[in-house]
């Protein structure tokens, strides 16, 4: 029998796999590499699969990720600078019919936003959030965020992050692990494949448990800033497994009690 | 027995060229182009005949330019 | 028949917002005006209408979740009083360019900084001039007695929906602690989410296949557009000046000179023109309702029949500069205020207008 031709196999019935008609078609606005194009497309393959896109709500923030909206698909509002999760407390509470997620980087979540995050944490909003953490700010050119690692070096921490002068790292995701209005806290990668489908599956459950009333479902993505890292792609997801990985350790750090 | 083959379709204009889906592509199917796209990115390729539509590439690829095909191919007894 | 009842102003915000229809109240405690969080957790509007009242961590957290409630085309509102407005700032901004309607009460004390408990008017040029970054107007509305508090919250709600506007009804501690006889209004319903999608179809309320998604933002990168959004902006306070200005004329017909002055001054100034008139000066009042939209109308043609006006603010003299404006030079504008809290007295400001208008 002859080898198959390519032109054989690229039929629609043979499809298995193809970026989500929730994805706006446009070009992301994304670096090449960033983590933040991954997340947007696993978040909307799960709205997609759980047939959901008519009752999502999401909120956009402060950062690299300030127009997701014109990316997803999906009713969107633009917070403030740090208050997605203010917002998503009134969307949730004036319509709990709906689903309703937030997607923050580490800027905008765990240093001007600590209060709302925090907060909406504690008092157990049924919520989605979903967290970049990439160790620096992005958009603004990468100055140093509130999870920058010790010595690693940022346009205001150039000869790397001095913890005596500059304070440690937050390690917002454990500490709102903590607070009894989290019911499912998850810290994951989308740089190699098995990762991505690891995401997505939390993603998934996320937005079931926020559905089901358990309270905040909190998933981190630590992801790679190849501009501000100033590495190629690959690079930044092999500094990023040898450096940041070891400091945000990744797996499940707090699962629903059944 | 069967076989599977697989065939990726690369977005070539929207691709620009992390190169994140060649490390993850288990065949070494794909390697960057010399050439660049209209927006100024090498943009990645197809070099062989190896594919096996696991679909890595397409999943890791942060802008999803790749689409992905598979089909089971009856093997010769 | 209405419901008549003996409250505090503050309590008649609350009451008046839970028989609107308002679907979501998120606020901080502050003085002179935590009674309206009070009286809202003692009633349980979420029991009854389902309106929703949360005490949030901030002033900050309480205007966002204002925000993102009035995307989604309900009808939210905050309360707060002067360090607690600024601090509401931006997110008061973000709405304006965003074009939220929603209702802010500011029950003002003196300041600046923590100033005083005691109420004040020195939030004017805040509240009118726009108070956070950016280009943008509020509606600002100033009641005068617990009845115009309760009146003004279904109003402050019509127009802000009207213009796609934050409203904001700026009071001080005299009107938010003073009791008084309030008629309060039937309970309106709150709307149903057909009416939401009729009324706001910009909303957020989750994309539907028959129509596009709806995007609420303040942010246009794209400098032609960004202006084009100002200048519609413009146009909508354009509109407000034109279709919205609310003022009061006491004894203006016969005047020679006229007080200016809104809220709880303009209660006092209504003395002092009894006052002044028993002493035989013919002096009226003219009490401006909303505050932006100003009535500059109104004062201009005053400006033709007056010899002078003084303005009485509790304040160092901020709304004097819009009368100054509304009049241009036709006749001399003096301003009378007092600080810290103390009120003037309609004796003292009889003297003033001898003094600085009449004998000057």
């Amino acid at each position: 029998m002859a080898e198959i031709t390519r032109e054989e196999i690229i039929k629609p019935e043979n499809l298995v796999y193809k970026k989500t008609d929730l994805l706006v078609d446009r070009a992301l606005s994304y670096c090449p590499g960033c983590g933040h194009g991954t997340v947007h497309r696993m978040l909307m393959e799960v709205i997609e699969e759980m047939d959901i896109q008519s009752q999502t709500i999401g909120i956009a923030p402060v950062g690299c990720s300030v127009l997701a909206y014109e990316f997803l698909d999906i009713d969107m509002q633009q917070a403030a600078h740090g208050r997605a999760p203010a917002l998503a407390t009134a969307i949730k509470r004036l319509m709990p019919e709906k689903y309703v997620f937030t997607y923050q980087g580490d800027g905008d979540l765990a240093a001007i936003g600590t209060a709302e995050t925090i907060h909406a944490c504690n008092r157990g909003e049924n919520i989605v959030i979903i967290f970049i953490n990439n160790g620096i700010y992005g958009m603004t050119g990468g100055q140093m965020a509130p999870t920058t690692l010790p010595g690693m070096k940022a346009s205001t921490c150039p000869y790397g992050r001095d913890t005596q002068i500059m304070g440690n790292p937050l390690k917002i995701t454990e500490l709102v692990a903590t607070l009894p209005g989290t019911c499912y806290v998850t810290r994951h990668s989308v740089h190699t494949p098995a990762n991505v489908r690891k995401t997505k599956r939390a993603i998934r459950k996320a937005f079931e448990l926020s559905y089901a009333n358990k309270g905040v479902s909190f998933v981190e993505v630590v992801s790679n800033c190849n501009s501000g890292w100033k590495m190629t792609p690959v690079q930044s997801n092999k500094w990023m497994e040898e450096n940041m990985f070891p400091y945000y350790p990744l797996g499940d750090i707090k699962v629903p009690t059944v | 027995m069967a076989k599977v083959k697989g065939a990726i379709v690369i977005n070539i204009e929207r691709c620009k060229g992390c190169e994140v889906c060649i490390d993850a592509c288990p065949e070494s199917v794909i390697a960057m182009n010399k050439n660049v796209n209209a927006k100024g990115y090498h943009f990645a390729m197809v070099t062989n005949e190896n594919c096996t539509g696991c679909t890595n590439c397409a999943v890791v690829c942060p802008d999803g330019v790749i689409t992905v095909y598979r089909v089971k191919v009856p093997t010769e007894v | 028949m209405k419901e008549l009842r003996l409250m505090k102003g503050n309590e008649a915000i609350a009451e008046a917002a839970i028989r609107a229809g308002a679907d979501g109240y998120f606020g901080y405690p502050i003085t002179p005006q935590s009674e309206i969080l009070e009286y809202l957790m003692v009633q349980k509007p979420y029991e009854t209408t389902g309106m929703v009242v949360l005490q949030a961590e901030s002033e900050v957290a309480a205007i966002n979740m204002v925000y993102g409630g009035a995307s989604c085309g309900k009808k939210c509102w905050t309360s707060s009083s002067s360090p607690g407005i600024s601090l509401k700032q931006e997110g008061i901004s973000y709405m304006a360019g965003a074009e939220l309607p929603a209702l802010i009460v500011n029950v003002v004390r003196g300041g600046p900084g923590l100033g005083t408990i005691q109420p004040s008017q020195s939030d004017y040029f805040q509240a009118t001039k726009g108070g956070g970054h950016g280009d943008y107007r509020l509606l600002v509305l100033a009641p005068a007695s617990v009845q115009e508090m309760a009146d003004f919250v279904p109003l402050a709600f019509e127009l802000a929906f009207k213009y796609r506007n934050p409203a904001m009804i700026l009071t001080d501690g005299v009107i938010g602690q003073m009791m008084e006889k309030v008629e309060l209004q039937e309970f309106v319903p709150r709307w149903t989410q057909e009416e939401i999608n009729k009324i706001s179809p910009w909303a957020t309320t989750g994309k539907t296949r028959d129509r596009e998604r709806n995007i609420i933002t303040s942010l246009d990168l794209d400098s032609n557009k960004q202006e084009r959004h100002v200048l519609s902006l413009e146009r909508k306070y354009k509109a407000m000046e034109d279709n919205e200005v609310r003022f009061e004329k006491i004894q203006c017909d016969d005047a020679e000179y006229l007080l200016v002055a809104f809220g709880s001054s303009a209660r006092i100034c209504q003395k002092a023109v009894d006052l002044a008139r028993a002493k035989g000066i013919k002096v009226g009042l003219l009490r401006p309702i909303t505050l932006f939209p100003f009535p500059k109308i109104p004062l201009y043609k005053l400006a033709h029949q007056v010899k002078g006006m003084l303005t009485v603010e509790m304040n160092l003299g901020q709304m004097v500069e819009d009368v100054r404006l509304a009049v241009n030079g036709k006749v001399k504008v003096e301003h009378f205020g007092r600080y810290g809290g103390i009120i003037p007295n309609p004796e003292e400001v009889v003297n003033i207008l001898e003094t600085k208008i009449i004998g000057a």
